[in-house]
């Protein structure tokens, strides 16, 4: 339990949206008005958590006994999760209106989530990464198919549902053999006495489970058939949330396994499988991206891909690695939301018009979507000085530091491919003329969260040592 | 033999039988009652590993309420057996049961391969008290108090979500 | 303890491999998830043969937190069941396809 103020004080984050989850219930239950009211609860608790996180990042402590840890790593990516859903939460406002129903089980649903992520990325014990996964795929299950009228998204639910649980099984097995070897479920004792743990094989396939069960969740390649169906049925505001958000809590987890082998100075055994996973990933999600006709489904792919950069990453295992990780999870969130944001714009009424053709000739329709729509795009595509180059560039300075330099050879021809599907969005916008008549409806808070993303964008890719400088504060 | 092993190789004949009838049944109500019966053996399994609570819990909690939401879902929609379990797509599910066999006999040799008998180092006293709902009490809501209060909130979150999929109009 | 701890983590790696095949063959989404708790039940019976030979409780609890899920999960899944099977008069996940996999 919590000895002092000085310790609540630093779990307000969790405590902050944990009572708004029970607050919005209230209200939801109560008011008339909780359509209203609730966006704006919402926003408030994640903005507070957001920047109640990153004033605090210096304060690195481990409360409850060993269980969460607040402040450094963990309030880094606190930042990411909450300022991510409060820009979703600003887009939502206008976007979910277009299911008649259940806006107030949404927001609450969404706190959830964030909260199980937190609670992911804070954990110091097995229980703690257990529980918050559950606690965000769970409510992410019922996201993605909460407009349960449209068939698309039943079916996305029970694909995410089906292929979630499965992966759930695998995590749980694995977390059976790791405490069979290791008889505790404290991270930190686990992280000690990694080496001579490794020499038991029944620990090492218990890990490899654990890992297989993640890949998963990240959506890397051999683990990818739920990635499409679930981002192109599910509202896109969700797909947002669960396509950057998601995937940063469960690398959040991963980045445990790296940092053991980072402290154990042995040579990172899995290295071989994420070299794997990450090349099929980033060549899979690049080339199939290029034949997808709807954008959602196009950002799917481009999230395996992104996938698999990351993965770079973990076969590297240096600490160059673990700083360009978190860089990249932050510049791809950003880039991601916006993207996401502005495809919610245009889709509102009718969802036929997140196809690419729905996209010709926005540029004289809103110079200003289009605009921004293409800074996302060169930023997906990793063109400098955007965010989304530094994160690779770090990334792939880590696989050649590695002795992987086959690895960012790899990622930079891939990266060449992407160019083409993500400029081909662009060519659509500006040279394209409009083929159909789409009813444009630019609603205040969902331009200000894309405009909002898009100065984090820029600005991470102008001074990345602002952002990697904090990271590298608390990796030490 | 003694009474533990022969009691062990009989509830451990009724729960692999009953899991391979599981996922081979046409019908699914057969299917959930075949699940029951598994869930009755290991309930019986964990008495013998003196695991009193946990086999309470599993009767209580799985083949108590889990399975009756099963059989009230079957129930409730009807479905249609399938025609055959190997009929369509035949090469995908014979390598489907390939690769499980694979799983199992990788996972069966690491077993006894790395001889996890050497990691049981706990004495008879430690073993009957481990078990215990004292001890499991006492832990839960001191170390393990953290990941229960979450556990709370996922509950919460699953009760929402189960109503607003599956009621069928809001006013 | 006089059952070896082998023959309890052989009949749980048998229920898991199981689950799998089930997860893999089984085109009926109730039947999916039943093989679903197949395998988590597998993990428990790991996790508490390896709380009792090793005598500490925190592998009971965690299969307790396990069941937790497991009943979480459950009512998640039979309400999408539910939901799908209004729209689409049909549970099995081949003739559920829209978009193609």
């Amino acid at each position: 339990m919590p000895q002092n103020s000085q310790e609540i004080l630093l779990m307000l984050p969790h405590v902050v949206i944990g009572v708004g989850i029970v607050i919005s219930l209230l209200i939801e239950m109560y008011s008339k008005k909780s359509e209203t009211i609730l966006p704006w609860i919402s926003l408030f608790v994640f903005v507070f958590a957001g920047v109640h996180s990153i004033i605090n990042i210096s304060a690195n402590q481990i409360l409850f006994g060993g269980m969460l840890e607040v402040g450094g790593k963990p309030a880094i990516f606190n930042f990411i999760f909450n300022i991510g859903a409060a820009l979703l939460i600003l887009n939502s406002i206008d976007y979910i209106k277009k299911y008649e129903s259940n806006h107030g089980e949404y927001y609450i649903l969404i706190q959830s989530a964030i909260l199980g992520m937190m609670v992911m990325a804070g954990s110091k014990d097995i229980f703690m990464i257990f529980i918050g996964l559950e606690l965000m795929s769970i409510a992410f299950y019922v996201l993605a198919g909460i407009n349960k009228k449209k068939s698309s998204s039943n079916e996305a639910a029970l694909k995410y549902f089906l292929l979630g649980a499965f992966a759930t099984g695998f995590i749980v097995y694995g977390i059976a053999l790791i405490y069979g070897v290791s008889s505790t479920t404290s991270v930190d004792s686990i992280i000690q006495n990694f080496s001579t743990f490794t020499q038991n094989i029944l620990f090492i396939v218990g890990l490899l489970l654990f890992i297989i069960g993640f890949s998963f969740k990240i959506a890397a390649f051999p683990f990818h058939m739920w990635v499409p169906d679930v981002y192109q049925g599910s509202a896109t505001t969700v797909t947002g949330l669960m396509s950057t958000t998601g995937k940063t809590a469960a690398f959040s987890v991963l980045l445990i396994i790296l940092s053991a082998s980072l402290i154990n100075y042995n040579i990172d055994i899995f290295a071989p499988y994420f070299a794997v996973i990450a090349t099929l990933s980033m060549l899979y999600g690049s080339i199939v991206a290029i034949a997808q006709k709807n954008l959602k489904r196009m950002l799917a792919y481009s999230s395996i891909s992104h996938a698999g950069y990351m993965a770079i990453g973990l076969a590297a295992a240096n600490s160059e690695a673990f700083s360009g990780i978190i860089f990249y999870l932050a510049a791809y969130t950003f880039m991601n939301i916006g993207a996401f944001g502005i495809i919610s714009i245009i889709e509102k009424q009718n969802d036929a018009n997140t196809d690419l053709t729905a996209y010709a000739g926005l540029a004289s329709k809103s110079p200003i979507l289009a605009a921004f729509m293409s800074l996302f795009m060169f930023a997906l595509a990793g063109i400098p000085p955007l965010a989304g180059f530094f994160g690779k560039y770090y990334v792939f300075i880590s696989a050649i530091e590695a002795d992987l330099t086959w690895l960012a050879v790899v990622g930079v021809f891939s990266s060449v491919i992407s160019v083409y599907f993500y400029l081909r969005l662009v060519v659509y916008m500006y040279f394209k003329e409009s083929e159909k008549d789409i009813d444009l409806h630019i609603d205040k808070y969902s331009l200000l969260s894309v405009v909002v993303s898009g100065i984090l964008v820029i600005y991470f890719g102008i001074s990345p040592d602002s952002l990697l400088n904090l990271i590298l504060s608390v990796v030490n | 033999m003694n009474l533990e092993l022969i009691l062990f190789l009989i509830l451990t004949l009724v729960a692999a039988f009953s899991s391979v009838m599981v996922i081979t049944r046409k019908n699914p109500i057969l299917s959930a009652v075949y699940l029951i019966l598994n869930f009755f053996a290991l309930a019986g399994i964990y008495l013998l590993l003196n695991a009193q609570f946990l086999s309470v819990v599993q009767v209580i909690v799985y083949a108590g309420a889990i399975m009756i939401l099963f059989l009230f879902v079957i129930m409730l929609i009807n479905t249609e057996n399938e025609a055959s379990i190997l009929a369509d797509k035949k090469p995908i599910k014979v390598f489907a049961i390939f690769i499980a066999v694979l799983v199992f006999a990788q996972i069966a040799y690491l077993i006894f391969y790395s001889n996890p008998a050497e990691l049981s180092n706990g004495t008879i006293e430690n073993l009957i008290k481990a078990g215990q709902i004292e001890s499991i009490g006492r832990e839960l809501y001191t170390t393990y108090i953290l990941p229960f209060l979450i556990a709370g909130y996922l509950l919460l979150v699953a009760t929402i979500g189960a109503i607003i999929l599956a009621k069928k109009k809001f006013e | 303890m006089q059952v070896p701890i082998e023959y309890y983590l052989i009949l749980s790696a048998f229920m898991f491999s199981v689950g799998v095949a089930g997860v893999l063959i089984r085109r009926n989404a109730i039947i999916i998830l039943m093989s679903i708790e197949l395998m988590l039940n597998s993990a428990n019976l790991a996790l508490i043969t390896f709380s009792s030979f090793m005598g500490n409780s925190i592998g009971q609890i965690f299969a307790f937190f396990v069941m937790t899920v497991a009943a979480a999960e459950a009512a998640i899944g039979l309400a999408i069941v539910i939901a799908i099977f209004r729209n689409k008069l049909t549970v099995n996940i081949d003739q559920i396809n829209l978009f193609k996999w």
